[in-house]
């Protein structure tokens, strides 16, 4: 296996003193040579902060981080050179067209006067932009910044891409728009880091899934080995009254033979896992016919990765505060 | 941190590849370019950038003119134009500060740093623009002076002498400009730098002469940067001076030299290596 990126114990502390908050707290991660490569984790997980490490902007606080080359800290330049980053908010020169935009940074990239205006010219086209080309970024809409945005980091083919949340803040249609934009990059055999919290993203797009929490990596896999993390299958029953969910938790927990049921009050829907589905999902139709429950749909389905996330990190993909325990900043600083 | 960490770290400090500057400069070039197409898309704000010293100037002449009387004999008006002229140039690290801190809020200057371009080549270009923003200014302002009466009696060569050192200053108080953008980055910290340059452009010999100031002003005043300059080409233009005799004002052309030379040996080296650090 050919490693693209390779990032050993990583570590990272803004702030200084009593104030100092590791915001990579041992870092791991490997992305092999032409894959897509997911990075999914929770505000301040520290998503941000590995990627600009990559790079590189900030320098390491210590540990091992290459992409593009061996030892990326010492040779920024070579790692450069191979790379190219989408950060989290579109970097685009507001007062330019999309097609100056472009056709400065080919020139930064040695293109040349010619190269560069050429090069602008086939990546408006590809990016759908061709026709918007002349007019000032200010007056795009945010799908169109952000291909403008992937564009300007293909201007030279990059070897490794890293994309820093690139749907955040986008409507359906914008992120299709950015997803087969990304989709059509991997068949040309570039590596592609992707930063992202959607899980659904990654789940379209990734290879394999880090998931990051507190500055470290609590799990990696394909899609379905982070789904099958959480337990098998699950048998989902939505309930025709609300004020039957509880009854219907103990009912579908008990068929299922799960520990327990999860239930949400709001879709009066009832979750449990299985482990044999037929079986259960007959039991669980012959317990909730017996117990008198009306349900509105039964259903067998494989997790979600929202569940996988959820049993993984202890949190829903909505904002969390403090990623970094207590105990771990003043480990840090006892060292 | 473990010992890993240490080593590592020691790595990171050490100097990133060199660049020639024939590197740099293509590179560079592209940020004259890019500026260009700025002013051609807003040439209304390029236009008031230009008109603000102007008005600045009339007003001084014409409502402050008439109670001001010059130390050494001669007109105010042409004590005022030079001094006018190099605040303009001192001045202008507002417009720099501005467009540097933006191109960091918006992640447009972290875009150029994962760029495998000179460390130099970003801000050396944004120097080299607004230089080229601040000749047209600078005739600008000699065009208003001379409509409002001020004159060169010099040769040629001193005239050209003095808008030498005019733009010598300017380019030191530019790499101020830069480095000041890059130590505050958020854009509204300009308006802080926008009101403190006031105190400093009047503790100088611009509008009026060190003598009339309390002794430590006066001081302050006569070793002022802008003062050098302001003093410098006033002798060049063959305008009235504000007379004083100390060893600031004799040398006073040395030092119009000296002190953008070394406000440039220590600001250029820390704005790039600012720069390199921008994130760390
Ligand atoms: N420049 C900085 N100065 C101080 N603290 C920082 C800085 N950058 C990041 N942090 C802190 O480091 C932690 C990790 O931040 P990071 O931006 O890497 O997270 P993230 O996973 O990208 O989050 P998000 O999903 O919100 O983008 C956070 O607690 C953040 O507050
Ligand atoms: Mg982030």
């Amino acid at each position: 296996m050919e490693a693209a990126i390779l990032v050993e114990d990583l570590r990272k502390t803004f702030g200084r003193g009593k104030a100092a908050k590791p915001a990579l707290d041992g870092l791991d991660l490997t992305v092999r040579r032409g894959t897509v490569h997911g990075v999914l984790g929770p505000n301040g997980a520290g998503k941000t902060t590995a990627v600009r490490i990559l790079t590189p902007l900030p320098r390491p606080g210590g540990g091992r981080a290459e992409g593009g080359g061996p030892d990326g800290a010492a040779r920024p330049d070579e790692v450069r050179r191979r790379i190219a980053l989408l950060g989290q908010h579109a970097a685009l020169d507001e007062e330019l067209s999309g097609r100056q935009n472009l056709e400065l940074f080919g020139r930064l990239r040695r293109l040349g006067g010619a190269g560069a205006a050429r090069r602008a010219g086939e990546l408006l086209e590809r990016f759908g932009l061709a026709d918007t080309g002349h007019k000032p970024v200010r007056a795009y809409s945010g799908g169109m910044r952000r291909r403008l945005d992937l564009a300007a980091g293909l201007v030279t083919e990059p070897e490794i891409l890293f994309l820093d949340e690139p749907t955040t803040g986008l409507d359906p249609r914008g992120r299709t728009e950015v997803w087969n934009a990304v989709r059509s990059l991997t068949g040309a055999g570039t590596t592609v880091l992707l930063t992202t919290q959607y899980l659904e993203e990654a789940d379209q797009l990734a290879d394999r899934i880090s998931v990051l929490d507190g500055g470290r990596r609590i799990a990696e896999g394909t899609a379905d080995e982070l789904k099958s993390a959480v337990g098998g299958d699950r048998v989902d029953v939505v309930v025709r009254d609300a004020a039957q969910l509880d009854a219907a938790a103990s009912v579908v927990g008990m068929a299922a033979h799960a520990s327990r049921a999860t239930t949400d009050p709001d879709r009066r829907l009832v979750s449990a896992p299985v482990t044999d589905r037929m079986a259960a999902l007959a039991e669980t139709v012959r317990a909730l016919d017996a117990a008198g429950i009306d349900a509105e749909d039964i259903a067998l389905r494989r997790p979600t990765l929202d569940e996988a996330y959820l049993h993984l990190t202890g949190r829903t993909t909505g904002p969390a505060e403090s990623p970094a325990p207590a105990k771990t900043a003043e480990g840090e600083s006892a060292a | 941190m473990t010992a890993h960490a240490t080593t590592t770290r020691s790595t990171a400090t050490r100097p990133t590849a060199t660049h020639s500057m024939a590197d740099a400069l293509p590179a560079a070039l592209t940020m004259p370019r890019r500026g260009f197409a700025h002013w051609a898309r807003r040439p209304g704000q390029f236009a008031v950038g230009l008109a603000f010293p102007v008005m600045m100037l009339v007003m001084f002449a014409y409502f402050l003119g008439g109670g001001m009387a010059v130390e050494g004999g001669g007109d105010y008006t042409e004590f005022l134009v030079p001094g006018m002229l190099a605040l303009t140039m001192a001045f202008g690290l507002e417009a720099t500060m501005i467009e540097l801190t933006q191109d960091i809020n918006r992640g447009v200057l972290d875009r150029f740093r994962s760029m495998p371009i000179a460390r130099s080549a970003i801000l050396v270009g944004r120097s080299l623009l607004d230089m080229l923003g601040s000749v047209v200014s600078l005739l600008v302002m000699l065009g208003a002076g001379w409509a409002i009466g001020w004159r060169w009696h010099g040769t040629a060569a001193e005239a050209a002498a003095a808008i030498g050192l005019l733009l010598l200053l300017r380019f030191a108080m530019l790499w101020a400009g830069i480095l000041l953008a890059l130590v505050a980055r958020r854009p509204e910290s300009v308006q802080a730098v926008q009101i403190l340059v006031w105190p400093v452009a009047f503790l100088s010999n611009a509008f009026t002469s060190p003598d009339t100031m309390p002794d430590w002003m006066g001081a302050v005043a006569e070793w002022n940067p802008m003062s050098a300059t302001a003093g410098a080409i006033r002798e060049l233009f063959g305008n009235p001076g504000w007379g004083g005799d100390s060893w600031a004002v004799e040398h006073s052309v040395a030092l119009a030299v000296a002190w953008p030379l070394v406000l440039l040996a220590v600001l250029v080296p820390l704005a790039v290596r600012r720069y390199a650090r921008l994130s760390d």
